[in-house]
């Protein structure tokens, strides 16, 4: 597996939201993900940086463009150094839209991509990866 | 209202939704939006997001609380226009946008709030809904 | 003599390692040894009209020339090419490290090769013989060539049949992948053709479902009504599960994503065609449809469909 791209964007302001969102599309066009595909995945980054940023107090995301002989694949990593998830099971079980608030949404974004792998300790932090290939 | 372009058509207001809009921005369009219905107190109200992209749940959350705000203030509200590819994302995610009213696009938007607003009992023998 | 004084035996350890050197020493690195020149792209320059000769019939031989997939002019032509290319690689660089520059170019011509015989209709041990059946021509003219030289003959056919193997099973890689990608764009092709939407009338469409509503199958039954919903600006869709086998949980969960999918475009979904014993299954399973008008049949739900749109439709007068 070849990384092709590499790129970390901040995650601290709205704006950096809308940029990495955008960023995410322009990557995966000229690969040949369709439109649905995109839309998912960007849907998901933007459900996850939303939280980074909001509960997590700030963090990054790292983007990855990767290949092989058999497929290309976007991947990308949200991290953040907030207070950590304290039970990732719960959390992933869709819960914001019984007005919670939390608007976590993780469960909804694993729906959305090919790979979801989390890891969070709490008070230090939570780091997400969402992948995305095109065969 | 520079920003937010809103067209006042007959008794409707038309305001649409530009491709990726900030949290801010939304929720100025929120609060902007409520003024405007107040003061010119339409009978329904469009909101077309057919520019949008991507709805995720801030956004979902968003347009089902406009829609509510709006109806709170006397107007019907048709959301109209959201692409094939955001239906199919948002379903997945598990967003609903409630009880909101919905359309394909301006047209048949604009047929459905003059159908809702010409007399309520007409319109529940139409609809077929109780 | 005795052969058991150190001398003797440290003379008969050498000539055993001396042994151990050329064809064992490298087979155990699967490489050319250096000081070891290959002979082969002397006799193919050289013979390349003769080795080609005598390489067809090895093919046909075999029961690998298909002649009823492939003409013998088309195999004589893929064979020639195959040596025009095989023959410089051999010149150039490592013979056997087939991952090496000088393998690239034959590396793709096999792989064209194999992809059109996995098209084509070709077994895999069909069209990896294509490459193994070389070895018989190149070994006769090996061992002619190196007839007073029994080291560098053993050599030389290993080496030789160390590349050949090396060919043969890269193209049944290659056939193995083609394979596998046509059997996924077909699959492709299945869903879609199972998911035909009619347009009953101005503004109502029709899904009839045929077969299950799995996790596959779902995205794309969705981009096909929303797709239609969006062509042709109908604000009725008729989900019609006459053909769907069994509704469980999954299923429903399905068809209602489906009809939330449909709802968020503006459009009333209504699903029919559900048969007596489906509805007490779903019952008895918990299974809620919310909003989601359900009817039993076709006609019930079009009638609906009418109501909603406000479309009367009149019997024909009659005249006495």
């Amino acid at each position: 597996m070849n990384t092709i791209r590499d790129e970390i964007m901040p995650l601290q302001s709205e704006s950096d939201l809308i940029a990495v969102r955008q960023a995410v599309r322009t990557w995966m066009v000229p690969e040949g993900f369709n439109i649905l595909e995109q839309t998912k995945m960007v849907t998901a980054v933007s459900e996850l940086a939303r939280n980074a940023i909001t509960y997590g107090g700030g963090g990054e995301a790292r983007l990855l463009l990767l290949a092989d002989a058999a497929r290309r694949g976007i991947r990308v990593t949200i991290i953040d150094h907030g207070v950590g998830i304290e039970d990732i099971t719960k959390a992933m079980v869709d819960g914001y839209s019984t007005g919670s608030g939390l608007g976590l949404g993780l469960g909804g974004s694993k729906r959305l991509v090919d790979e979801f792998n989390i890891w969070s300790e709490p008070g230090q932090g939570t780091r997400i990866e969402i992948t995305r290939w095109k065969q | 209202m520079e920003q937010f372009p809103v067209l006042a058509v007959g008794d409707f207001m038309l305001i649409s939704l530009r491709v990726d809009m900030s949290d801010t921005q939304v929720m100025n369009l929120q609060d902007e939006l409520s003024k405007q219905v107040t003061l010119i107190r339409p009978k329904g109200v469009l909101i077309d997001i057919s520019s949008l992209e991507i709805v995720d749940s801030f956004l979902g959350r968003t347009l089902s609380d406009i829609a509510k705000i709006v109806r709170v203030l006397g107007a019907e509200v048709v959301i109209v226009g959201m692409q094939a590819t955001v239906a199919m994302t948002t379903v997945e995610l598990g967003i609903t946008l409630g009880s909101v009213l919905t359309a394909l696009n301006v047209n048949s938007g604009m047929g459905m709030l003059r159908m809702k607003t010409m007399s309520a009992t007409s319109l529940a023998a139409a609809s077929g809904r109780s | 003599m005795d052969i058991s004084t150190d001398e003797n035996r440290k003379r008969a350890e050498a000539s055993r390692a001396h042994g151990r050197s050329g064809v064992a020493a490298a087979a155990g690195r699967g490489e050319i040894p250096t000081s070891v020149q290959t002979r082969l792209p002397e006799i193919l320059g050289r013979d390349d009209q003769a080795v080609l000769k005598d390489w067809l019939p090895a093919q046909m031989s075999s029961l690998a020339a298909r002649k009823d997939l492939i003409s013998e002019v088309e195999l004589t032509k893929q064979s020639a090419d195959f040596l025009a290319v095989f023959t410089p690689a051999c010149r150039l660089g490592s013979l056997t490290d087939i991952s090496a520059a000088n393998w690239q170019p034959v590396l793709q011509f096999l792989g064209t090769v194999s992809r059109s015989r996995a098209i084509g209709g070709f077994s895999a041990s069909e069209t990896a013989t294509f490459v193994f059946s070389l070895k018989q021509p190149l070994f006769m003219r090996l061992r002619a060539e190196c007839s007073k030289d029994p080291e560098v003959l053993a050599d030389e056919l290993w080496n030789t049949t160390v590349l050949l193997d090396k060919l043969g099973l890269y193209t049944t890689e290659v056939f193995q992948q083609s394979r596998e990608e046509i059997i996924k764009r077909q699959q492709i092709d299945m869903l879609e053709l199972s998911t035909p939407v009619v347009k009953l009338w101005n503004g109502i469409l029709a899904i009839p479902l045929i077969g299950t509503l799995d996790s596959t199958r779902t995205p794309v039954v969705m981009e096909s009504l929303l797709k239609g919903l969006a062509e042709t600006g109908s604000t009725v869709a008729i989900l019609d599960i006459t053909g769907v086998p069994t509704v469980d949980t999954l299923v429903a969960q399905n068809l209602l994503k489906t009809a939330m999918a449909a709802k968020l475009m503006g459009a009333h979904c209504i699903i029919c065609g559900i048969r007596p014993q489906i509805a007490q299954t779903m019952v008895h399973l918990g299974v809620e449809f919310g909003e989601v008008i359900t009817k039993a049949t076709l006609s019930d739900a079009l009638l609906y469909a009418f109501q909603l749109l406000q479309i009367k439709v009149a019997a024909p007068t009659q005249f006495s």
